[in-house]
């Protein structure tokens, strides 16, 4: 079981499947639109939230201001609590990590606790691959790997899906994982829960190795901290002897106060609680209680080159809430796969390209022009990350990367060529005769007039496609502003 | 008080009657306004796609332009926005000091027309007549790059025989975006039939905003669902007396 992003289309293809599912849109739209307003409603009612934003966004960019220092306390202290520390450079040396410390333990299987580094990295491909099973226990992420789909939402991975589907998935596929499904299961939420409880209480009990992320790691105190709502990190992170978590080093804190506004932060923008159900802490191990070997794998992955990039290294400061994607008018309609990434939405906009680089692949290069730039993400954004002002950037890197193309993009000729008449009023001056006979002769072909009363076209040749394949336009008026203003001296003539 | 009308090359090009509507709504107002010739655009569609070196020139055209006025009028938040948040960047981009000398100078005294009416000339009520139901699409630039608040809305509220009605999911953006409109152009309809759709539900004859790039894909999707609602620039709506 298991699929990958690998391959995934350009965005502006991807969006085009993504839309022409009626269904998948119908679920979208109901999911996010419940989200946004349980958010809205609880983030109302805290007095000083934009305070409240300044001090994470502050507590987060004081930590990546000297990640360096922050990382080798975090190592120091974890050592000091008796866990293992690893570092990873990439996907590769942090799933072999994974790998070796399940191999020493001769595990067949793993319980994971929902986690994005390891999605990030592929661990659950990787660890296939090694002859090793990893469960998810998430109830969704379940549903997604059930599915041998692919998660379409940071916090809820499959939000893409409705409960029918869902019912079908564990009839289906739940027998050759595990406990198989009641043969008279419902699409009743509650029955749904009950079904996914009984087949990941076996798993467990069984399992001797855990695999965890984390949502922060407290510096001075060498704390891995994990926010869930089901219970099933509790389960994963007390039961078995031996837990691996994997760590994005963007996720230090330098002190445990630090902890204080992001757990007020994150549940409130993520599943719009005041608090969220389950808060699990461990410092390394604890003689006699919970795993008694403990292993800390720090990943950077492309953190560190986000980290260099002036612009979007605010990108790190990210927290996974989702309230960005819940917000995207864009996210809404596409889904989460169009992206092509375990992390859609506009942060997958800009984390993507800063981890990766921008300029060598179309897809990755295709994400920061996946968005109107509304803005509704940064307004809603707990660590207030400008993802438009990112975005803006990144598309600059984009292009930047592409300067030296012996064959330039029409795009860009077509942009040299517009800046070019912006330069001189006199050249767009010229521009918009041209544009004003052309109006004269639409006027005289086409037969559309748009709701009062002026002439407009329903298709336009070459770029002009792309607008009218479901647009109208106005045909361009026979005298510019500007010619007016001229003929008559401000209308005063 | 010198001022100068910033008209935008979209409303210069396209919708000069949008243009003429802010000569005469400030005139009537007591403020007469220039229109510097040099003008052209303010390079947003440049910087949005990421052709930064391209708008630089631009850039310079623009402070150019309006060097040495005291306040500049424009009717599109989205435009307002540009100038004011990004021609810094460009500026920087550049390595031009003196340029970005002359954006800090000219910037910040560019007005979208409802912060100009509200803020520096203190009126809601401009005497304007318009006895039609009308509806507001807020635009996303006004909202959130410049804070416009509820000005619009105060404006049109003011409007003698104007019935304002509420447009569903108004702060939701409409899908144009720019170039977003054509290289995302599926993801960019999906979204203003959405928008159209709430604007069809309010009954309004006419849709009413600041940004004349948002009313054009707005109303262009209306127009291609035979809806028979038009569009109109908010300044079109505050020009219009029982006289014209």
């Amino acid at each position: 079981m298991g699929s990958t992003f690998v391959g995934m289309p350009a965005f502006p293809e991807a969006a085009r499947g993504a839309l022409a599912d009626s269904q998948l849109r119908r679920n979208m739209a109901h999911a996010t639109g419940t989200i946004r307003e349980k958010r809205a409603r609880v983030v109302a009612e805290v007095p000083g939230w934009e305070e409240l934003r300044l001090t994470g966004a502050a507590v987060k960019d004081a930590a990546l201001l000297d990640l360096g220092r922050h990382l080798v306390d975090l190592e120091s202290a974890l050592r000091a609590n008796g866990a293992v520390v690893h570092w990873a450079r990439d996907a590769a040396e942090a799933c072999a990590i994974v790998a070796s410390v399940a191999h020493d333990h001769d595990a067949e299987e793993v319980v994971k606790v929902k986690s994005m580094a390891t999605q990030e990295i592929g661990l659950n491909e990787a660890l296939a691959a090694d002859g090793i099973a990893a469960w998810e226990t998430d109830l969704a992420e379940l549903i997604v790997q059930l599915g041998d789909d692919l998660p379409s939402h940071i916090l809820v991975p499959a939000i893409h899906r409705n409960r029918a589907e869902i019912r079908e998935i564990f009839l289906r596929r739940m027998a050759e994982a595990g406990r198989p499904a009641p043969a008279d299961l419902t699409d009743d939420p509650a029955a749904l829960a009950e079904a996914a409880r009984e087949h990941l209480r076996e798993k467990f009990l069984r399992a001797k190795v855990a695999v965890s992320g984390a949502n922060f790691a407290v510096a001075e105190t060498g704390t891995l901290v994990v926010v869930e709502s089901e219970g099933n990190g509790r389960m994963c992170l007390t039961l078995p002897e031996v837990l691996v978590s994997v760590v994005g080093i963007e996720k230090v804190v330098p002190t445990w106060q630090d902890l204080a506004p992001m757990l007020q932060l994150l549940p409130r923008s993520s599943t719009g609680e005041r608090m969220n159900p389950y808060t699990s802490t461990w410092s390394g191990v604890t003689p006699g209680d919970g795993p008694q070997e403990v292993h800390v794998v720090l990943l950077d992955n492309g953190r560190t080159r986000a980290l260099a990039d002036e612009v979007g290294r605010q990108a790190l400061r990210c927290i996974r809430c989702s309230a960005c994607l819940n917000v995207c008018p864009v996210y809404e309609r596409v889904g989460g796969h169009a992206y092509g990434s375990v992390y859609p939405g506009p942060i997958g906009a800009i984390l993507n390209p800063l981890m990766r680089g921008p300029g060598s692949n179309e897809q990755v290069d295709s994400l920061p022009y996946a968005s109107s730039l509304c803005g509704a993400c940064f307004e809603v954004c707990p660590v207030r990350i400008d993802i438009p002002e990112v975005l803006v950037d990144l598309r600059a890197q984009v292009v930047d990367a592409h300067r030296g193309d012996r064959v330039p993009k029409p795009e860009a000729l077509a942009m040299r060529a517009t800046a070019y008449a912006f330069t001189d009023a006199r050249r767009l001056s010229a521009g918009e005769r041209i544009s004003g006979l052309a109006g004269r002769l639409l006027d005289s072909v086409s037969r559309t007039t748009l709701p009062g009363g002026r002439r407009g076209s329903s298709w336009l040749p070459g770029p002009f496609t792309a607008w009218t394949s479901a647009r109208d336009l106005p045909n361009p008026p026979r005298e510019s502003f500007r010619a007016w203003w001229r003929r008559t001296g401000g209308g005063r003539r | 008080m010198r001022v100068a009308l910033m008209v935008t090359c979209i409303n210069d090009a396209m919708y000069p009657e949008t243009g003429r509507a802010v000569v005469t709504l400030l005139r009537r107002l007591g403020v007469e306004v220039d229109f510097p010739a040099a003008q052209t655009c303010c390079a947003q569609p440049m910087v949005n796609t990421g052709y930064l070196d391209e708008a630089v020139p631009v850039v310079r055209t623009f402070v150019d332009a309006f060097a040495g006025y005291d306040a500049v009028v424009t009717p599109s938040g989205s435009c307002a926005a540009s100038v004011r948040h990004q021609h810094a960047l460009v500026a920087r981009r550049s390595g031009d000091a003196d340029l970005g000398a002359a954006v800090a100078e000219v910037a910040p005294r560019v007005h979208e027309l409802s912060e100009f009416l509200v803020d520096v000339l203190g009126v809601t009520d401009v005497g304007a007549y318009f006895p039609h139901r009308v509806t507001l699409h807020p635009t996303c630039h006004s909202l959130r790059m410049l804070g416009v608040g509820d000005r619009p809305r105060r404006l049109l509220e003011a409007v003698r025989g104007l019935t304002l009605a509420e447009l569903p999911a108004a702060t939701e953006c409409c899908g144009f975006g720019g170039t977003f409109a054509v290289k995302n152009a599926d993801t960019s309809v999906a979204m203003g039939a959405d928008k159209a759709r709430h604007v069809r539900e309010t009954g309004a004859e006419v849709l009413v905003a600041g940004d004349s790039s948002c009313l054009m894909h707005i109303g262009g999707l209306l127009s291609r669902q035979r809806s028979g609602v038009r569009t109109m620039h908010l300044a079109e709506v505050l020009a219009a007396t029982e006289d014209a």
